[in-house]
């Protein structure tokens, strides 16, 4: 192949590529509203059972809970055991700081490191039971956005860390037996 | 050949900006489907009076899909809920009695700045509905 020829397909290569990048027409995953691989074990994860405690008392010590981690609440809806609340939290990682800083030693310029993240969480309690008022399955979803120090929004994703499930809902079990006991 | 690709780049350059979407205030009231047609693809009919049971099932599902909860009533029969995985995903499905044994469930999405137009993810989430409610879903006329 002549250089020339090598030149025009690069040309014609980055045209395509920040064609496909700007035009912002990115359509919706077929498999986006599907039950996934992993959602079964998702499901698991983010659910726990709890009994002995009505629905009513279940939310509020959830609310409780919630509050105990920072979260301010932004919806509820108790009819349908709907709790939502969201923190705003610096998003600041040690080694993208550490990065920046030897790109720009090296007169890279400033390089824009993630600077603040919303972390939202939705909580729905369901009774597990007809007949037991008294017993509920209880689900939480985290999600959150990360924006860099440019205001951009450099991440949005769902949280998936077991840890963090399971963080939650021993805090939960605790707030219930205060709850129960009317600690 | 340096013309062509300026002309190409031209061409490209104006896709771009004109971009997917007519722009401004027209969109609020624009949509790009017949409404009859949306409807019929975004509502379907399941054979049961319970609103409560009917929109906790709804809740349960968009938490099965990845979705965190963002807003719920229960008088009005709505829930509204976001996904974000990489993209955004934004879904509202209203609840409410048709006749005497059936709870109409409507669902509508927007997928980052686009509204979700095409039959096929409907028909998922209606899908994942109706197992959870171990209950067939029913096309509506």
């Amino acid at each position: 192949m002549r250089y020339s020829q090598i030149r025009r397909k690069s040309i014609f290569g980055v045209v395509i590529a920040i064609f496909l990048l700007l035009t912002g027409c990115v359509t919706l995953p077929p498999d986006a509203l599907k039950p996934g691989p992993e959602s079964l074990a998702d499901r698991q994860l983010q659910t726990r059972r709890f009994d002995g405690i009505i629905e009513n008392d279940l939310l509020s010590a959830s609310s409780g809970v919630l509050q105990d981690l920072g979260y301010t609440l932004t919806e509820s809806e108790t009819k349908l055991g709907v709790i939502v609340a969201d923190k705003d939290r610096d998003a600041t990682d040690a080694g993208q700081v550490a990065a920046a800083i030897l790109i720009a030693m090296f007169g890279g310029g400033s390089m824009a490191i993630e600077k603040n993240q919303k972390i939202r969480i939705s909580l729905v309690a369901r009774p597990a039971s007809d007949r037991n008022p008294k017993s509920h399955y209880i689900r939480v979803t985290f999600q959150r956005i990360v924006w860099n120090t440019q205001n951009q929004v450099t991440r949005i994703e769902p949280l998936r860390d077991p840890k963090l499930y399971e963080g939650f809902f021993e805090k939960l079990s605790k707030a219930i037996f205060l709850e129960a006991h009317k600690i | 050949m340096m013309k062509k690709v300026i002309y190409f780049i031209v061409v490209i350059l104006t896709l771009i900006v004109t971009g997917c979407a007519n722009t401004g205030t027209q969109q609020a009231l624009s949509s790009g489907e017949s409404q009859v047609k949306l409807r019929s693809f975004q509502t379907r009919a399941f054979d049961t009076t319970d609103k409560e049971k009917m929109l906790r099932m709804v809740l349960a599902t968009l938490q099965d899909l990845g979705f965190v909860i963002d807003k719920a009533d229960s008088v009005l029969g709505s829930v509204s809920a976001t996904k974000l995985s990489g993209y955004q995903l934004k879904m509202t499905v209203t609840v409410r009695s048709r006749g005497t044994t059936q709870m109409l469930v409507r669902a509508n999405a927007q997928f980052n700045l686009t509204a979700v137009e095409d039959p096929a993810p409907y028909q998922d989430f209606f899908n994942a509905l109706g197992k959870a409610m171990f209950l067939t879903a029913h096309a509506v006329d």
